[in-house]
């Protein structure tokens, strides 16, 4: 290796933390081995982005979080994100850990399990023993080590067999201390034919620089469907590394709703693993880049069964000097026959010094499928301002209309209501209306 | 009060090149002026250069609407003064629904919080739709998009109607559209008429001047007006095509490039 990690924590400090927030010995094990790895392995290397300068030492240290007792209580700056929800499943992560969870009875009795992801670790530990780190794994890269040794608080959701959820299932993730390490893990296993919405949110209010290094792992049995939807917002100071990754047995479906409205830097890889006959991916992302944001959004889907389809979109606004490489991977491996991949990345840049890079890929092993790919980067059309002007819209409405309406055909299909608001007004902010 | 709308002497360029070499025409509120000519003899550069687009420069001449400058206006002053273009190809706009698109168009008019309210607006959008026989799913689609040439023609008139200009240019709003479609058009234009509103309408066929009757009818060529006259001299040059007139003026080709 030539870069030599910085590890964050030594062994010691470690395994004494682990012992002392009572996790499992195999738990323990697994965080020291990732942390191994960590000294041995590289930064990602990620599409014409060096994510080196991006305070990727900056982890801080783990620091218990004050409970809350009732929902009253909460921090003003998700306030308006868990309004109403006293009845709602919710989980709130405050910096190192939870500090709220609430799952209805009802669910509870049918065997769901919502917790956050360290207490399901000693609660439900061979559950969670058995997926953890399956699909995002230590070895891949420095980042994903650390991310094993360090994750705190999180989010552990277990659908089981026949269960189906109507109203999504909630957590926000929230950093306001940066010298607390933000390192949530979350974990969804929706078992067979079951079906759940889940919803998060990623907020940060902190004046100082931080990382969050997240990874999202959804493993989606036979016949389930997973809709995984996500908002980030981070402010200017957080950098943003995530990874997301869903393994689909057959017949199963993931959704991605992706939100990119973060104000720092952002990594972001989403991936479908379509590894059941059947199985299908569906993957939404709107992002909005702005100041000198530095971008990279990676969408991915990867067939091995037959008959999968997968669906990607990328939508993506840059205004002021934001910088964006968006990428989108199709990968049909050899025997995954009748596979049907499709990607769309759009650029549309509001000023001259921003940038944007749609990289569409397809990589196909197998004869017997299709795929297709369509990808564009472009300006406001004159035409079309002149167009709206000429009814008597201001220049800077006419501007506004057209680009929201970029941005429409995919946010007009999310199917949650109040995501989509929450988006709209995301949205608005970032570009300063 | 009656709208009066004058130019005078107005002159355009695209890209460096003069298009317009000097058009007066005026009009008032009630009548209906036709423009006839030739291809590319500046019809449709008149009607841009009037509502301001970008690509257009006027370089000599001016355009008042009831006294005021238009051409010192921004293209949605123009708009909101009264002036009113049915475009001869409507641009598409995804993303923008028909009626979000109209709603802004409508509040840009108002006072901020004297916005009309949805319900008002779609009702009214809903009458006019039907008086155009469209079907109200046009509402919910995206602006233009996808719409056939006779249905962007059609949302024309309905932009139209729903914004109740003073001075309306249709600049070949009968291309495209079917008879049944012509006779509909043409009944929302006319019901439109009144002693507030000019219409000035550019086509190259009689077909259309038989619905909406006009009072004046002005001939382009070399981007100037080089004959005006009243209704019959639409249905001569029906019969008879545009030779006379080049031969009566000594005009041996007739586009914009050339000068007589
Ligand atoms: N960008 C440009 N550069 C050079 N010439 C142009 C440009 N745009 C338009 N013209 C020319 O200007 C002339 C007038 O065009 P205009 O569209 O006004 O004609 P028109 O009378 O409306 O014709 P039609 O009956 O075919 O609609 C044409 O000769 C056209 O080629
Ligand atoms: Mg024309």
């Amino acid at each position: 290796m030539t870069t030599q990690t910085i590890l964050p924590v030594d062994a010691k400090a470690l395994s004494e933390l682990s012992q002392s927030n009572g996790e499992p010995n195999w738990l323990q094990a697994s965080r020291l081995s990732a942390l191994e790895l960590a000294a041995e392995l590289g930064l990602p290397k990620l599409e014409k982005t060096k994510i080196d300068p991006w305070n990727v030492d900056n982890y801080g240290t783990y620091k218990s979080s004050q409970v809350l007792t009732d929902l009253s209580a909460v921090p003003a700056s998700i306030a308006e994100l868990v309004k109403d929800q006293e009845q709602g499943n919710l989980i709130i992560q405050r910096n190192s850990g939870a500090v709220y969870t609430h799952l209805s009875p009802e669910l509870a009795a049918q065997g769901v399990i919502f917790t956050d992801l360290q207490t399901a670790a000693r609660e439900h530990g061979e559950l969670v023993q058995r997926y953890l780190h399956q699909a995002v794994k230590p070895e891949e890269h420095s980042i994903a080590a650390l991310h094993a040794a360090l994750w705190n608080g999180g989010v552990f959701l277990y659908v089981p067999k026949n269960v189906v959820i109507e109203t999504p299932l909630q957590a926000v993730l929230l950093t306001d201390d940066a010298e607390a390490a933000f390192v949530p893990h979350i974990l969804i296993v929706a078992d067979t034919n079951s079906s759940v919405t889940y919803v998060d949110n990623y907020v940060s209010d902190k004046a100082e620089a931080g990382l969050h290094n997240g990874a999202v792992e959804v493993f989606v049995g036979a016949g389930a469907h997973v809709r995984y939807a996500t908002v980030h917002q981070l402010g200017a100071d957080t950098a943003d590394i995530t990874y997301r990754r869903a393994i689909v047995d057959n017949d199963g479906t993931i959704e991605w709703i992706v939100g990119e409205m973060n104000y720092g830097h952002t990594a972001s890889d989403t991936k479908s693993i379509l590894k059941g006959n059947g199985s299908s991916s569906d993957a939404k992302v709107i992002a909005v880049g702005s100041g000198s944001q530095k971008l990279n959004y990676t969408t991915q889907a990867q067939h091995f069964g037959k008959n999968t389809p997968s669906d990607m979109i990328t939508r993506a606004v840059m205004r002021e000097e934001a910088n964006s490489i968006i990428n989108g991977i199709t990968k049909i491996e050899k025997g995954a026959t009748r596979a049907d991949g499709q990607q769309t990345e759009k650029v549309l840049m509001l000023s001259p010094k921003a940038r944007g890079d749609a990289n569409p890929i397809l990589l196909i092993d197998e004869d017997d499928v299709t795929a297709g790919h369509a990808a564009s980067v472009g300006q406001v059309n004159p035409e079309q301002v002149y167009y709206l002007m000429s009814r008597g819209i201001s220049r800077r409405d006419a501007e506004a209309l057209i680009i929201y309406g970029f941005l429409a055909p995919v946010v007009s299909q999310i199917p949650l209501e109040g995501l989509r608001t929450q988006l709209q007004s995301l949205v608005e902010r970032k570009l300063g209306q | 009060m009656a709208a009066e709308f004058v130019i005078e002497g107005l002159k355009a360029t695209i890209e460096g090149k003069e298009i317009l070499k000097g058009i007066n025409l005026s009009m008032k509120g009630g009548e209906i002026h036709a423009i006839m000519g030739p291809n590319g003899t500046g019809k449709s550069t008149l009607a841009s250069a009037l509502m301001g687009h970008p690509k257009y420069e006027v370089t000599e001449g001016t355009a008042t609407l009831e006294g005021e400058d238009l051409l010192e206006m921004a293209v949605d002053e123009r708009a909101r003064a009264g002036l009113f273009l049915a475009m001869q190809y409507p641009s598409e706009i995804s993303g923008v629904t028909n009626s979000d698109f109209l709603r802004s168009a409508i509040n840009a008019r108002r006072e901020e919080g004297n916005e009309i309210s949805l319900i008002r607006f779609i009702r009214q959008m809903e009458a006019k739709m039907k008086e155009l026989d469209m079907n109200p799913e046009f509402l919910h689609r995206y602006l233009n998009e996808g719409f056939s040439g006779g249905e962007k023609k059609r949302n024309e008139i309905l932009q139209m109607m729903m914004l109740d200009p003073k001075i309306v240019v249709l600049d070949e709003i009968d291309s495209g559209l079917d008879i049944d479609a012509l006779k509909i058009v043409a009944e929302g234009v006319n019901s439109m008429r009144s002693e507030e509103r000019g219409f000035l309408v550019i086509t190259h066929y009689q077909r259309l001047l038989n619905y909406i009757k006009p009072d004046f009818v002005h001939v382009m060529m070399q981007g100037r007006i080089v004959k005006s006259g009243g209704p019959e001299l639409a249905q001569r040059l029906e019969a008879e095509g545009y030779e006379w007139i080049k031969e009566e003026l000594g005009i041996e080709d007739e586009t914009v490039g050339q000068e007589a």
